[in-house]
């Protein structure tokens, strides 16, 4: 078992000495930013002109659901959302923090990323996760 | 090369059928479309069978042991819930190639009940309600947001959806629901994902359709002319690149790419379409693909539903055979269904949901991952 959390996803780093951050990859050629590792661009097909790039920690609400019937043992409800970052890279999670409820919800609400326990899950081993959410920026 | 006609064509009332097996299920509706138009299955040269739950179980071949051996070539296809409209369109194609002249095209499927997507992690934990939702409905309803954050559309607007199509089910005798929802109701029903409420989400169903494609030759040749349907276009697309479709699955741009090309092969535009079965997989989608289609400009579809220009008698019915949302969504079936509803009504035999003097139909089906299926139908 793995004294660290491990990270939710692999474009989720937690380094050994310093704050987890996100990670992108950048194609050279055309700009397009992913999540996840590639060595092809999907927008523009060049190859190999990939390189990291830390993903910045704030952005924008683009779109949202909330989500009231999910499988069995998920929490509900919560609020699904779709946030573009500063740098213009999408990314999928829960907004929290902020009530499940249309009326206080608005588009474009600037939102931080923030890391914290992927709320008690444990894999088989018993390890524990890290995981990012996204709540409404401070002030 | 040839004009390829649909001949015979037919579905089964969806429905559960847990006492069947999927071929059993396909062989039904492929009897019934060579029965449409008098044929045997010794008059197929080929069969192209869609389904999605046992993609790798040769379906199409079990299904021939049900209905007949004649050795003809099977291609099982699957493309998620555009797989019934890709095995069409390759049946097509192959007429359209001049391979074959006569062709059996079946799609079918058999459903759990329950939410679909967003299953469970292989390795480490899983991430529905952690990293957002993969279900269905959330990922339509995030879709159907995206509208809400452009162009304003309201939770109103969408539930309009459903009371449209379940009115239009109370027509259709083989929809698995037919049943009036007034707006309170559908609003009033339990929130699945905001803005879908359960009655606003399609129903996961048993079913199959199938339908026979013949040559211009052949079909002259066999005197099945006179109930023929022309196929004027049709489009299969995948989704080209979006900037945010690794987080959201973009149903709008491979449709939109669908439908341009499908016009321009069909040499028609929007305002020659009498009638359209659309992917109204949740009511949220049915709104985005007005404006996908063309039926209207970008931020005009929430007035399209609220004047009443998509419903029976009104400028261009959408899904008057009640839609997924009220006829079921057998995913690997449904891209057949929708084109048995359309040449029904090419045919003059809707009965009481006819379109009146309909001769043009569009069929559209969306598949995630992405795949967009469109087809134009002509009355001969
Ligand atoms: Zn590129």
């Amino acid at each position: 078992m793995s004294e660290q959390p491990l990270p939710v996803v692999e474009y989720l780093k937690v380094p050994e000495n310093g704050d987890p951050y996100l990670e992108g990859y950048k194609c050279d050629a055309c700009g397009a930013t992913f999540l996840g590792e590639r060595s092809v661009c999907s927008k523009c097909g060049a190859r190999d002109q990939m390189s990291t790039v830390t993903l910045p920690n704030s952005g924008k609400l683009y779109s949202y659901c909330i989500v009231h019937r999910s499988f069995p043992g998920i929490d509900v409800p919560y609020i699904s959302a779709i946030v573009d970052l500063d740098d213009g890279t999408a990314i999928k999670g829960n907004l929290i923090n902020i009530e499940p409820d249309p009326e206080q919800i608005e588009f474009g609400m600037a939102v931080d990323v923030v890391f914290d326990d992927a709320l008690g899950r444990k894999d088989k081993e018993g390890n524990s996760y890290l995981s990012y959410f996204f709540q409404p920026a401070n002030g | 090369m040839s004009d390829a006609y649909i001949v015979g064509v037919d579905m089964i009332k969806f429905g559960r059928f847990p006492e069947k097996t999927v071929p059993q299920i396909g062989a039904e509706s492929a009897l019934m479309a060579l029965d449409d138009c008098g044929l045997t299955i010794q008059d197929m040269e080929a069969l192209y069978c869609g389904n999605l739950g046992q993609a790798s179980g040769m379906v199409g071949q079990r299904m021939l042991q049900q209905i007949g051996q004649t050795g003809i070539p099977v291609v099982n296809v699957s493309n998620a819930c555009a797989t019934g409209a890709t095995a069409f369109r390759e049946a097509w194609a192959s007429v359209k190639a001049g391979l074959y002249d006569c062709v059996l095209a079946v799609g079918v499927e058999q459903m759990g009940k329950g939410l679909l997507g967003g299953a469970g992690a292989a390795t480490g934990i899983p991430k529905e309600g952690l990293l957002g939702s993969g279900t269905m409905p959330a990922v339509f309803a995030e879709a159907g947001m995206e509208h809400t954050n452009k162009y304003g559309t309201t939770f109103e607007q969408f539930a309009k959806v459903s009371v449209k199509n379940h009115h239009h089910s109370t027509m259709n005798p083989k929809a698995m629901y037919q049943i009036e929802t007034p707006l309170e109701t559908v609003m009033n029903a339990e929130m699945i994902s905001y803005p879908n409420t359960k009655l606003m989400c399609s129903v996961n169903v048993d079913g199959s359709a199938a339908a026979v494609i013949c040559s211009e030759s052949k079909a002259k040749e066999l005197g099945l002319m006179s109930r023929a349907v022309k196929v004027r276009a049709s489009v299969l697309t995948s989704d080209p690149w979006q900037e945010r479709d690794l987080v959201m699955p973009d149903v709008n741009s491979c449709t939109r790419k669908a439908a341009a090309a499908a016009y321009e092969m069909a040499g028609l535009g929007p305002d020659d379409i009498d009638l359209i079965e659309l992917h109204d997989c949740f009511a949220t989608a049915e709104i985005l693909h007005y404006e996908n289609l063309g039926l209207c400009g970008d931020g005009e579809a929430g007035r399209l539903i609220d004047d009443g220009e998509v419903a029976l008698g009104g400028r261009i019915p959408v899904n008057v055979s009640g839609g997924l949302l009220s006829k079921g969504h057998p995913l690997g079936a449904t891209g057949i269904a929708n084109i048995y509803e359309v040449t029904t009504h090419l045919r003059g035999e809707a009965g009481e949901r006819q379109v009146e003097g309909a001769r043009i139909g569009l069929t559209h089906v969306i598949g995630l991952g992405s795949a967009c299926g469109i087809h134009i139908l002509e009355k001969t």
